[in-house]
Parts: C-alpha cells; sequence; structure tokens
C-alpha cells in the first residue's frame, strides 16, 4: 500500500495534464499544425532533463562504466537535438507565417 | 533550495501550457513559442542546481553535440522536408526515453531490486521509446526516398507482427514479476524486439497515410517521456509528455477523420498496396480527358473574377511554391481574388502545405480549411488543382464501391472551369481513377508542377 501510494500523486498531475493538453492543443489551427509538431518536439525536448537526471545517478552511484557513459551522452545528446532543433526550426517556421497587412 | 526549484518547475511548466495556447493563432504563435523556450530555460538550469552538475563532462558532451546538430538542421532543412524532419526529431526523443531506461535498469541490476512503480514505467517507456525511435527511422527513410514510400507488405505480416508483440509483452511481464531481476540476456532482447516492432508496423504504410503515422509516432513519443517521468520521479516529464501525447493523439484523429478510414484501418489496412503497381480498371477503357495547354489557361486566369489554388503533394515534390505565389501575384495585378484550399491530408505531414505556402510569403489569411474552402468553390471561376489527386475524387461522395468512398474531399468539380497540373495520367497513391478529369467542366495540363506553373505566369504576364 505504501509503495502504490506515492503512485497515486503523480497519476493525478498525468491525468490532470492529460485533459490540459486537449483542451489547449484542440484550439490550434489546421494551419499551424506543422509548427505544433515541432514545437511539441521542442517540449518533448525535457526528455533532456530526464537524460541528466540519469546521468548525475550514474557517475553518483559510481557504476559510469565506459559504455554506460557512451548511452548518457547518446541520450543526452538525442534530448539536446529535440530542444535546440525543436525551437530553432519552429522559430523559422512561425517567422514566414505573415498576414497581408503585415507586409 | 529544493522548494525553490520546485516553483522554478511550475513556471517552467506554466510557460509551455501557456506557450501551447498562444499558439491558437498565427499572430501570437511565435510569442508562444518563446515562452516555451523560456520554460525550457528554466526547466533546464533547475535540473542542473538539483544533480549539482554531477556527470558534467558527459552532459556537456551530449549537450554541445546535441545543440550543433540540432541547430544546424533546423537552419538548413528545405520547407519541404520537413516531414521527415519532424521524424526525426519524433525518433531521437523515443530513443532518449529508451535510452534512459537502458541506464536505470543497468544501474539498479548492480544493487536491488526495482521498485515496482519504477518497474513498470521503466519497461514501458524502454518498449514505447523503441518502437518511437525504430518506427520513426523508417519513416524518415521513406519520406527521404531512401526506400520506396509505398507500403511494403508480405505474406503473414500481421500474424508476425503480433508474434513480435506477443513476445514484447511476455517479456514485459517476466521483467515486471521479477522487479527487473531477470537473466541479463532478457533486457537487451526485449528492446531488441520492440525496435523490430517499430520497424515492422511503420514498414507496411506508406505514401498518403503518412499524416498519420507522424502524428502516431509524436504520439508515442510523448507518452514515453510521460512514462519516464514516472521513473525517475519527475512531474516535468510527466506534465510535458501528457502534453506532447494529447497533441500527437488530436492529430492523429483529425488525419484518420479527413480520410475518413478508421485508424486500424490506416495502421493495418495498407493502403493503395494491391493496386498501386497497376491502375485499377474500375470504369474500363481509358479516360476520355481534354488536354489542354498554358496558353489557355493563362487567358481563362486573367479573365477569370475568382480563382482557387489547390495544392497537393504534386507542388511539394516540385518545389512550385514559390512559382505558385509569383502566378498569384500576376492575377492579383490583374484583379482577380486568389485563394487557397487546403485539405487536411494534403502533403506528408499535418499542415504541410501550409507551411510551404507560408514560405513562399503567401498570407496565411488566404489559406482556407476544407470547411471554409467548400462553400467557395460553386463561385469560383478556376479551382486550379496543383499536385492534388485523391483529395478531390468526386468518387468519394457517391461510388460507394470506391476505397475512398466517404472520405470528405475538396468540391473542386463545382467551379465553372477545373484545371488540373499534372505530370502524367498514372494514378494518384490510392490507385484509383479521378472521375474528375472526365467531367466537361475539367482539363488537364500535363508537365512538371513548376514548369507548368511557370509557363501559366508568363502566359498571364503577356496578355
Amino acid at each position: 500500500m505504501t509503495e502504490l501510494s506515492h503512485f497515486v500523486a503523480p497519476l493525478t498531475v498525468l491525468v490532470l495534464a492529460i485533459f490540459v493538453g486537449f483542451e489547449v492543443i484542440s484550439k490550434v489551427p489546421t494551419t499551424l499544425h506543422t509548427p505544433l509538431m515541432s514545437a511539441t518536439n521542442a517540449i518533448h525536448g525535457i526528455v533532456l532533463a530526464g537524460a541528466i537526471v540519469i546521468t548525475a545517478a550514474l557517475y553518483g552511484g559510481g557504476h559510469a562504466s565506459p559504455a554506460l557513459v557512451v548511452l548518457a551522452v547518446a541520450a543526452v545528446t538525442l534530448g539536446a537535438i529535440n530542444v535546440f532543433g525543436g525551437f530553432a526550426v519552429t522559430e523559422r517556421m512561425l517567422q514566414m507565417f505573415r498576414r497581408k497587412e503585415d507586409r | 533550495m529544493n522548494v525553490a526549484i520546485d516553483i522554478a518547475d511550475l513556471f517552467a511548466i506554466g510557460f509551455f501550457i501557456y506557450g501551447l495556447h498562444e499558439l491558437n493563432s498565427p499572430a501570437t504563435a511565435r510569442r508562444g513559442n518563446r515562452f516555451a523556450m523560456a520554460g525550457m530555460v528554466i526547466a533546464l538550469v533547475g535540473i542542473l542546481i538539483r544533480t549539482q552538475g554531477i556527470g558534467w563532462p558527459a552532459v556537456a558532451a551530449g549537450i554541445a553535440i546535441g545543440g550543433l546538430v540540432g541547430i544546424y538542421a533546423a537552419v538548413k532543412v528545405k520547407m519541404t522536408a520537413m516531414p521527415q524532419m519532424v521524424a526525426l526529431y519524433n525518433g531521437a526523443g523515443g530513443g532518449a526515453a529508451a535510452l534512459i531506461s537502458t541506464i536505470g535498469y543497468f544501474i539498479a541490476s548492480h544493487s536491488t531490486a526495482l521498485d515496482p512503480v519504477v518497474a513498470v514505467s521503466l519497461v514501458l517507456s524502454a518498449i514505447i521509446g523503441s518502437i518511437s525511435f525504430a518506427g520513426s527511422i523508417i519513416a524518415f527513410l521513406k519520406l527521404q526516398e531512401v526506400m520506396t514510400g509505398r507500403p511494403v507488405t508480405y505474406a503473414g505480416q500481421q500474424v508476425v507482427n503480433a508474434l513480435v508483440l506477443l513476445a514484447i509483452l511476455l517479456l514485459a511481464i517476466w521483467f515486471v514479476a521479477t522487479l527487473g531481476e531477470l537473466p541479463i540476456w532478457a533486457y537487451p532482447v526485449l528492446l531488441g524486439f520492440a525496435l523490430l516492432l517499430g520497424v515492422l508496423f511503420v514498414l507496411p504504410i506508406g505514401g498518403a497515410d503518412m499524416p498519420v503515422v507522424i502524428s502516431l509516432l509524436n504520439s508515442f513519443t510523448g507518452v514515453a517521456v510521460a512514462i519516464t517521468g514516472f521513473e525517475i520521479g519527475s512531474n516535468l516529464l510527466i506534465i510535458c509528455g501528457a502534453l506532447v501525447g494529447a497533441s500527437g493523439t488530436i492529430l492523429t484523429v483529425a488525419m484518420s477523420r479527413a480520410m475518413n478510414r478508421p485508424l486500424t484501418n490506416v495502421l493495418f489496412g495498407a493502403f493503395g498496396a494491391a493496386g498501386g503497381t497497376e491502375p485499377a480498371a474500375a470504369g474500363g477503357g481509358p479516360q476520355q480527358i481534354r488536354s489542354t495547354g498554358a496558353d489557355d489557361v493563362g487567358v481563362m486566369l486573367a479573365y477569370a473574377s475568382k480563382v482557387i489554388f489547390v495544392p497537393g503533394y504534386g507542388m511539394a515534390v516540385a518545389q512550385a511554391q514559390h512559382s505558385v505565389k509569383a502566378l498569384a501575384d500576376q492575377l492579383e495585378k490583374r484583379g482577380v481574388k486568389v485563394l487557397y484550399a487546403i485539405h487536411p491530408v494534403a502533403g506528408r505531414m499535418p499542415g504541410h502545405m501550409n507551411v510551404l505556402l507560408a514560405e513562399a510569403n503567401v498570407p496565411y489569411n488566404q489559406l482556407l480549411d476544407m470547411e471554409d474552402a467548400n462553400p467557395e468553390f460553386p463561385t469560383a471561376d478556376v479551382a486550379l488543382v496543383i499536385g492534388a489527386n485523391d483529395v478531390t475524387n468526386p468518387a468519394a461522395r457517391n461510388v460507394t464501391s470506391s476505397p475512398i468512398y466517404g472520405m470528405p474531399i475538396l468540391d473542386v468539380d463545382k467551379a465553372a472551369n477545373v484545371v488540373v497540373l499534372k505530370r502524367s495520367m498514372r494514378s494518384g497513391f490510392a490507385g484509383i481513377e479521378n472521375p474528375l478529369y472526365e467531367m466537361p467542366n475539367c482539363s488537364m495540363l500535363f508537365g512538371d508542377a513548376k514548369a507548368s506553373v511557370d509557363a501559366l505566369t508568363a502566359a498571364v504576364k503577356a496578355l
């Protein structure tokens, strides 16, 4: 029971976040669906934070074998690609969306 | 200190949600992206403080490599290549989630049994992340045309996929039941099967179904990240993953609905595989069509009062978006009203056509989605179809035997005149004939989309 109790709080957070996500994203117009995808690519780049945490656990626990360090660097790299690439390409795309009056 | 970081996380989450909210209009979308960026900076600084820089050489190396690669790719990628770019980003997120689980597993295997919640989330994020990673790579290879973009099918495909899925489930149950204390070979085998399933499930999907797959992989990656949040106990990952999962799901459903096909049919139906190689002889005999020339169409366009452009994947392939804009400018100079009608599944990812036309400086208030475009066709003088096919096929309305029956289409045939720009009479992705081409108000202008549009611009200019 104690083992599962620490599962309920994050589950609550998950369920609420799903509802917020559906509510907010269903208002995004079809014109912006590609930038929406690249922006969500950047946001799931938060996995970079997870990669940093696991890398710290790896070093902190003294398990930093060369093979695991390679995996850790790979995880951080993939997360960083998401964050930097995702935001940069979204910014580049959104710059192109203009109204007629803007020019 | 930790409370301060928790509060910083809360700000980051608020910024992400507000940022996504601002994407509800092109006018505010850039500000939204900036807010999300600020949220990311806060979140990452918080995480670096929390981990006290332990393992910084690996973190710094990864951020340096990933940052350079990510920004370089983002600056260099062509807008026509955005679908495969997004596929790679989806794969990167899924791959990172699977790697985090893998490292977590090997750290734990040095010490004690896993906590049950960690065991379940570790194995789930490893599986879903691997499927998303491998599936995204295949989607990338298809979109980049390194491999065939058409569905790859073979006998017993679904049985093989079902067996691989079963193996994954059994290994996962074993993993959870033993709380991660199983023979050393089991975890790598589990990962291998998950990667294999990712490859196998994307192989039979191709062509015009790609928008669905890209959206679905987007959603998978979000789910994998959310589950990783359970594994490492981070609300930040849970919430961001849930937002992305919701976004991917909304897009997946929207794309399936735009094709009037249940998701299961897209995933397992291998649409167009059978009829793709040879044109289906539904009507019997060759179609009676009228071919026309650029000069004639130029006159028709120049003296029209309203023209609607209908772009499709052919425009992306020919990179014709700038030529299309040049033609629109010529027409507008003569007082012709120009609109663009965009079907939700035109192109290879949600919103593909909108981005291409935005790149060519077409104002977004001229881009109409299907609901707004269809009432415009009956009063249009010309509908100019540029590399779109199945999304204009009137058979979807009334031919119950047609594979695309029931799919919502753009009513181009309601326009006074329809001109279809097409490379040849080869059928579209679905491999079915388009009765539109035989209608009395329709004529065909054959050739590469870009060359044809340039010829039209020259013809209009010469008048």
